[in-house]
């Protein structure tokens, strides 16, 4: 009996360990956010919230959410809908080719294995390229930055929808052929229906990576056009004050309040 | 010619043989049942009569109309599939309204056809639910009412009580058996359960690796099998090997020479001989035997037996308490007798299941 005991307060301080190792940056960066001091050092002299009024005087910050909001916005109505499509061509499509279905696969998740940084170095090249041919600006636009996040929300919406369509129940689809339904009928009344779960969690990360993405973002973007984590880096270079951890912050909760309402609609932890 | 005729239907997988060669009419209201154990080719043979699979060679026919390269939902067939199938995200109501709405049925009739296909399966007031928030009974019969509302020409089952407990399974059977024959429904039903087949089938095909075996009603497959895999899947049989020695006489493979049907025996024939047609006595005419087991199952007794080398299963009624038989006993002496017409012999497919039941 002792022995178990001991396993189970083992088990207990392992996980709260683990779940404290994991949470400790973001509680981290909370509590900096209200530090009264610049130059971050403990003991906290006093708190304060003059950091979160500094970073809204600071206009940048508000365009810069404007921006990344506006791109993850385009990234993931674009990425989505092409990622689902792609994902139902991967799971259904190739028939009994599997090695293609594999190379296919491998092709749209490797957006993930590609560090950003390398990612938007091609980007801007191939841009600066496209830019010579097509005569016209590329990088530095709008629709440049969203062309270039779509990539990012691509594998994660074909990772997510694909698993989504590998527990789907396909009797459900013939049962609606059976009653006379046509085949797109069938997507849109049945198929993409049992589905949702997948396609919610996949807008959700596809929003998440696309707004928060600094390293591919960092070559593509112009002045005047700065997403959020852009702006922030940019701050960093002329200061160090809790300005940053106060933005950090309002970005936590944006991004958790998020997560919490769309575990409303479907319950994520059944889907990632 | 029937509601539904499949004609020399075939299904190949490269050289994998599902389905070697159906034919069949199911008549105007008939309910037929495709029976054979898993892998047999009864469920490859359902779904190409829906149109989920496309046959490699033959062709279906529903009320005279070829539909062998017709899409399933042009088909006019109501199935209803082993795990239901129901649209999760559709109420109860919208589940069965959706063959009505494909079909571009006005509203208010789509109200009152789904109201009486709901109080037809005995549902009535269960329209807004969700499936889950069904049992398996339940959802079972939201499935029917589904298929059924649109007034198929064919209905099809495929498996449709294996997810029921077995005392729902009994009361299912029975219901469905009813409204099927109530409204004439004329019904293709996939089981591997034979007691399922014999209870609610006008008549059945028995299927084993992708062939037709027999085409028959219940009491022409028990009596008159066509084959030993037949007379073995259809209720039990004791099966025996061995050669004729001469007409009426069976030299069974243990040693013993039986009395069988006269006729000449096919190649690879095996004796067929139903365990309830042999009689045991303590004494008088007959073979002897010495009894192996007995088992007491109430109603009924089985009586293991062997004459000498040869394995034998009797079931007989459970004698009365004063009958000497029912002190028989393990090592008993017995006398078995049966009519030789009783023990016919039958052709055996190499691969075939030949085991003695003793």
């Amino acid at each position: 009996m002792r022995g178990s005991r001991w396993r189970r307060m083992a088990f207990v301080l392992v996980v709260a360990g683990a779940y404290g190792l994991v949470l400790a940056p973001v509680l981290a960066v909370v509590v900096i956010s209200v530090f009264a001091q610049e130059i971050v050092s403990f003991p906290p002299e006093g708190f304060t919230l003059r950091w979160y009024a500094n970073a809204w005087e600071k206009r940048e910050f508000a365009r810069g959410f404007v921006t990344s909001l506006q791109v993850a916005f385009a990234a993931s109505a674009i990425g989505v809908p092409l990622g689902t499509a792609a994902a139902l061509a991967i799971n259904r499509g190739f028939g009994r080719m599997d090695g293609l279905r594999g190379a296919m696969n491998t092709l749209l998740l490797g957006p993930l294995a590609v560090p950003g940084v390398v990612a938007g170095t091609a980007l801007y090249l191939f841009y600066v390229r496209a830019e010579f041919w097509i005569d016209d600006d590329i990088k530095g636009t709008t629709l440049g930055l969203v062309a270039a996040h779509v990539l990012l929300t691509i594998p994660w919406t074909v990772r997510l929808v694909s698993a989504s369509l590998q527990g789907l129940d396909r009797s459900a689809e013939e049962a609606a052929a059976n009653l006379g339904a046509r085949p797109l009928t069938v997507f849109w009344r049945v198929t993409l229906p049992m589905l949702r779960p997948g396609v919610v969690a996949a807008c959700l990360f596809s929003f998440i990576q696309s707004f928060e993405n600094l390293e591919l973002t960092l070559l593509l973007v112009g002045p005047g056009r700065v997403t959020l984590p852009v702006a922030m880096l940019n701050y960093l270079e002329f200061r160090v004050d809790p300005t940053l951890a106060a933005v950090a912050t309002v970005q936590i909760v944006l991004v958790g309040a998020l997560m919490l309402i769309t575990d409303r609609f479907v319950k994520l932890s059944r889907v990632v | 010619m029937g509601t539904l005729v499949l004609e020399g239907l075939a299904r190949r997988y490269g050289a994998t043989v599902a389905v070697e060669r159906v034919d069949l009419d199911v008549q105007d209201g008939e309910l037929v049942a495709l029976l054979g154990p898993s892998g047999c080719g009864k469920t490859t043979t359902l779904r190409m009569v829906a149109g989920f699979v496309p046959p490699s060679a033959g062709r279906v026919l529903i009320g005279g109309r070829d539909v062998t390269r017709a899409a399933p939902h042009g088909r006019d067939t109501g199935m209803v599939f082993q795990s239901y199938a129901l649209f999760p995200h559709m109420s109860v109501g919208q589940n069965v309204a959706f063959g009505l709405e494909m079909r571009k049925v006005g509203r208010a009739e789509r109200e009152r056809r789904v109201t009486e296909a709901l109080r037809l399966v005995r549902l009535e007031g269960l329209a807004d639910r969700l499936p889950r928030q069904l049992s398996g009974g339940q959802q079972q019969r939201v499935a029917l009412a589904r298929a059924l509302v649109v007034n198929p020409a064919v209905f099809l089952l495929d498996e449709p009580l294996s997810n029921l407990d077995a005392k729902l399974r009994a009361e299912v059977r029975f219901e469905i058996r009813a409204l099927q024959q109530r409204l004439g429904l004329t019904t293709l039903f996939v089981t591997h359960d034979q007691e399922e087949a014999l209870t609610m089938a006008d008549r059945l095909v028995v299927m084993d690796r992708g062939r037709v075996r027999q085409i028959g009603n219940a009491e022409a497959l028990y009596e008159r099998p066509a084959d030993a895999f037949v007379a073995g899947f259809i209720g039990r049989c004791n099966l025996l090997r061995g050669a004729l020695e001469s007409p009426g006489r069976f030299r069974a493979a243990g040693g013993a020479t039986l009395p069988c049907a006269p006729g000449a025996a096919p190649a690879d024939s095996v004796l067929a001989l139903r365990p309830e047609r042999v009689s045991v006595e303590t004494r008088g005419e007959g073979l002897p035997a010495r009894l192996l087991a007995v088992t007491y199952l109430g109603a009924q007794t089985e009586y293991h037996l062997d004459l000498g080398g040869t394995k034998l299963l009797a079931i007989r009624a459970t004698p009365a308490e004063d009958d000497p038989r029912r002190a028989l006993a393990p090592g008993d002496a017995v006398t078995v007798h049966w009519s030789p017409a009783e023990a016919r012999l039958l052709p055996a497919l190499p691969g075939d299941l030949v085991e003695e039941a003793a």
